[in-house]
C-alpha cells in the first residue's frame, strides 16, 4: 500500500467563497513536501479536507489509498497539527494526550515519551489554556506523533517557536522523512522551507501554481538575472539590447540584464572590447521566487476571473 | 529545553490498535474527569439536591405550629425531599451542554474528530459516560435528601412517609433517573446548537419558559397540551400523584426518552454532515 496523500480536483466553497479550487496533487513518502501560499490561499482548508473535518464541495482526497474516515486506526495513518488550536483549554497537556491516545488503545508510557520528546515535561500537568503559543505548538506536535503515523501533516508548525524550536522542528521533519514517512508541512517562512522541504507545492487563491522540487523552483524563479558593472554602461546597453533581452540601469555604471547568460554577456563585451568590472549571475531567494510567482498568479487570476464571476 | 535541541528519533509504537467504541468511551471518561468545570457542576448538583430538601424540611418544621390546616394539607413529604431536583437539573443540564459545546468552543472537537473521524462513536461515548456518571452521582443525593428531610420532620412528628410506601421508592429513584435524562437531553441540544450560550438558552426555553407560557392558554388546551412537554413528561418520573391531565410515570418517562431519542437523531445526522 502506497503511503501518500492524493488529492484529485479538490474544491471547497464556503458559501460564495471559493477556498480551494480544483486542486490536484500527490504528496510522496520519504521527502518533506512544503505547502506554500499567501494568506487565505487555502492551505489550512486543504489540510482540513484531507482529514475530512470539512467535506469537499467536489473532488476527492485519500490518504494511503483510503478516505481518512475509513481507516480503522486513523492516528496511525496521519498525525496532524492544525492551524487553529485543537485543545480544551481547561485540560492538562497530559490528559489531553491521554484522551487522544486512549481512542486507539495507546498506553500512558507513550504519552510520557512524547511529552518528554517535545520538551513539555515540566508543564505537562498544567492547564493547556495557560500555554504560550510555542508550548501549544509543541503539544500539537506531540499529539501528531502519538500514533507513530506514516504520514505527518503540520500546518505552520514553526509558528510561535523560538529559534531553537524552529531548528528542532526542521531536524524532526527531516528525520521523519528519512524514515520513509510522508511529511506535508505548510509554512509562511519561505526561507525556512528552502532549508526543510525537498519538494514544494505552491498555491494561490486555492489553485495550484507550482509543484516541483525546491531546487528547480528556485532555478526557475531566478529568471536569469545577471548583474553587470561597467564604466561603459551606455555602450554595453546598446550592444546587448534585443527582442528577448531587457537591460535596466540599476545605478551609475550598473546594469541588470535579463535574457542572457553571464557567459553570453562576457563574450559579447570582450568581442567589442568593453571593460567589465563585475559580472554576477543572481540567485533569487525562495522568498523572492515565491512572491514573484504568487503575485503573477493573483494578477493573472484577477484579470481572468472577473468576467467569469460576473456571469455566475 | 535542552532535550529539544538534539534531533531525536521518534520512539516507535510497539503495536497498533484500532478505534473501538469501548476505547472511545474510556477516552471520554478521561475527558470528563479531567476538567475542573465538570467537577464543579457535578458538585453543585449533588449539593443542591441534598441541601435544599434539608433546608425546606427545617423551615417547614419550625413553622408548622403557625400554619393553617389548609397550608398543612398542602405540604407533601416528597415535594420537600425532591425539592433539590428542580434546581440541580439546571446544573446537570449545563454540564450536559458543556460536555459537547466545550469541545467546539475550544477547538478540541477537531482533535477528537481527527482521532475518531467517524464521529458518531464520540457522541455515543460522551452520552453513555455522562449518563452513567450523572446517574451514579445523583442517586445517593436523592436518597440522602429523602432520609435526611424525613429525619428532620420526624422530630416534630410531621409529614412522615415510608420508603416502602407505594410509589415513594419509584419517585426518589425516578428523581435520579430524571436528572440523568435531563442531562442527556441537554447534551443532545448541545450537539445540535454547538454553542454553549445558545444551547443553554435553548434548554432553558424548553424547560423553563414554555411551560409557564402554557398557563396563558385556555385551561382545557393547557391541560391537553402541557403533559406532552418534555419537562412535564419527565416530571412524572418523580411525582407521586398522577391525574387525568398527566401521564403515568412509565408513559411520561417513555415520552421523555422519546424526546431525547429525537434530539439525538437530529444531532447524529448533523454531526456527520457538518464541517467542523
Ligand atoms: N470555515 C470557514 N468558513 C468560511 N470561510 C472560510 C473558512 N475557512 C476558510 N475560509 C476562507 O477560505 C479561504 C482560505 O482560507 P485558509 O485558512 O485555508 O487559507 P490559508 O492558506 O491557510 O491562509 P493562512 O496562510 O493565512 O493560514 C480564506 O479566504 C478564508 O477566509
Ligand atoms: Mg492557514
Amino acid at each position: 500500500m502506497a503511503t501518500m496523500i492524493e488529492a484529485e480536483n479538490l474544491t471547497k466553497y464556503y458559501g460564495e467563497q471559493r477556498a480551494v479550487d480544483d486542486l490536484s496533487f500527490t504528496v510522496q513518502p520519504g521527502v518533506v513536501t512544503g505547502f506554500l501560499g499567501p494568506n487565505g490561499s487555502g492551505k489550512s482548508t486543504t489540510m482540513r479536507l484531507i482529514l475530512e473535518l470539512d467535506a469537499p464541495s467536489s473532488g476527492d482526497v485519500t490518504v494511503n489509498g483510503k478516505h481518512y474516515r475509513d481507516h480503522a486506526a486513523p492516528l496511525h495513518e496521519v498525525g496532524a497539527l492544525l492551524e487553529a488550536r485543537s485543545v480544551h483549554t481547561g485540560r492538562s497537556a497530559y490528559n489531553h494526550l491521554l484522551a487522544l491516545a486512549q481512542t486507539h488503545g495507546i498506553g500512558r508510557r507513550r504519552v510520557d515519551e512524547l511529552i518528554d520528546l517535545v520538551g513539555l515535561h515540566d508543564v505537562a500537568r498544567k492547564r493547556a489554556g495557560k500555554f504560550s503559543l510555542g508550548m501549544g505548538q509543541r503539544l500539537g506536535i506531540a499529539a501528531a506523533l502519538l500514533g507513530d503515523p506514516s504520514t505527518i501533516m503540520l500546518d505552520e508548525p514553526v509558528n510561535g517557536l523560538d529559534p531553537e524550536g524552529i531548528l528542532w522542528v526542521r531536524h524532526l521533519l527531516r528525520g521523519l522523512a528519512a524514515e520513509g514517512r510522508t511529511v506535508f508541512v505548510s509554512s509562511h517562512l519561505m526561507s525556512e522551507m528552502s532549508l526543510t522541504a525537498d519538494h514544494l507545492i505552491v498555491i494561490g487563491r486555492g489553485r495550484k501554481i507550482a509543484d516541483m522540487s525546491t531546487d528547480e523552483f528556485i532555478r526557475q524563479a531566478s529568471g536569469g538575472l545577471v548583474l553587470v558593472r561597467t564604466p561603459q554602461a551606455a555602450e554595453l546597453e546598446a550592444l546587448l539590447s534585443g527582442p528577448d533581452v531587457t537591460v535596466t540601469a540599476a545605478g551609475p555604471g550598473l546594469l541588470e540584464v535579463r535574457g542572457l547568460t553571464a557567459v553570453q554577456i562576457g563574450e559579447a563585451a570582450a568581442a567589442n572590447q568593453l571593460v567589465l568590472h563585475e559580472l554576477t549571475p543572481q540567485q533569487a531567494s525562495l522568498e523572492e521566487a515565491f512572491m514573484t510567482l504568487t503575485r503573477d498568479d493573483v494578477e493573472f487570476k484577477a484579470a481572468e476571473l472577473e468576467p467569469e464571476e460576473a456571469v455566475l | 529545553m535542552s532535550a529539544v535541541s538534539q534531533a531525536q528519533q521518534i520512539p516507535r509504537l510497539a503495536h497498533t490498535g484500532r478505534v473501538t467504541q469501548l476505547r472511545v468511551a474510556l477516552s471520554e471518561w478521561t475527558k470528563l474527569r479531567s476538567l475542573r468545570s465538570t467537577l464543579w457542576s457535578l458538585f453543585a448538583g449533588v449539593l443542591l439536591t441534598i441541601l435544599l430538601p434539608v433546608l425546606f424540611a427545617a423551615i417547614t418544621s419550625s413553622h408548622w405550629g403557625s400554619m393553617s390546616p389548609h397550608e398543612r394539607a398542602d405540604r407533601h413529604p416528597l415535594d420537600i425531599a425532591l425539592a433539590g431536583v428542580n434546581v440541580s437539573q439546571l446544573a446537570i443540564a449545563v454540564l450536559g451542554v458543556l460536555v459537547i459545546t466545550g469541545e467546539y468552543s475550544t477547538g478540541m472537537i477537531r482533535a477528537s474528530f481527527t482521532a475518531v473521524p467517524k464521529r458518531l462513536p464520540v457522541l455515543w461515548a460522551k452520552t453513555a459516560v455522562f449518563a452513567v456518571v450523572a446517574f451514579l452521582l445523583m442517586l445517593p443525593p436523592v436518597l440522602i435528601a429523602f432520609f435526611a428531610s424525613q429525619a428532620i420532620l420526624s422530630r416534630h412528628h410531621i409529614l412522615q412517609i415510608s420508603f416502602s410506601h407505594p410509589g415513594v421508592a419509584r419517585s426518589i429513584i425516578g428523581g435520579a433517573v430524571y436528572l440523568m435524562l435531563v442531562g442527556i437531553f441537554a447534551l443532545g441540544i448541545g450537539a445540535i446548537v454547538r454553542n454553549t450560550a445558545g444551547a443553554i438558552a435553548t434548554f432553558a426555553g424548553i424547560f423553563f419558559v414554555i411551560p409557564p407560557l402554557m398557563n396563558i392558554l385556555p385551561s382545557n388546551w393547557n391541560h391537553a397540551i402541557s403533559k406532552y412537554l418534555p419537562s412535564e413528561a419527565g416530571r412524572q418520573l418523580f411525582s407521586l400523584t398522577h391525574d387525568a391531565n398527566s401521564f403515568s410515570p412509565g408513559a411520561g418517562a417513555l415520552l421523555f426518552v422519546g424526546y431525547c431519542a429525537l434530539t439525538f437523531a437530529i444531532a447524529a445526522v448533523l454531526l456527520v454532515r457538518r464541517d467542523t
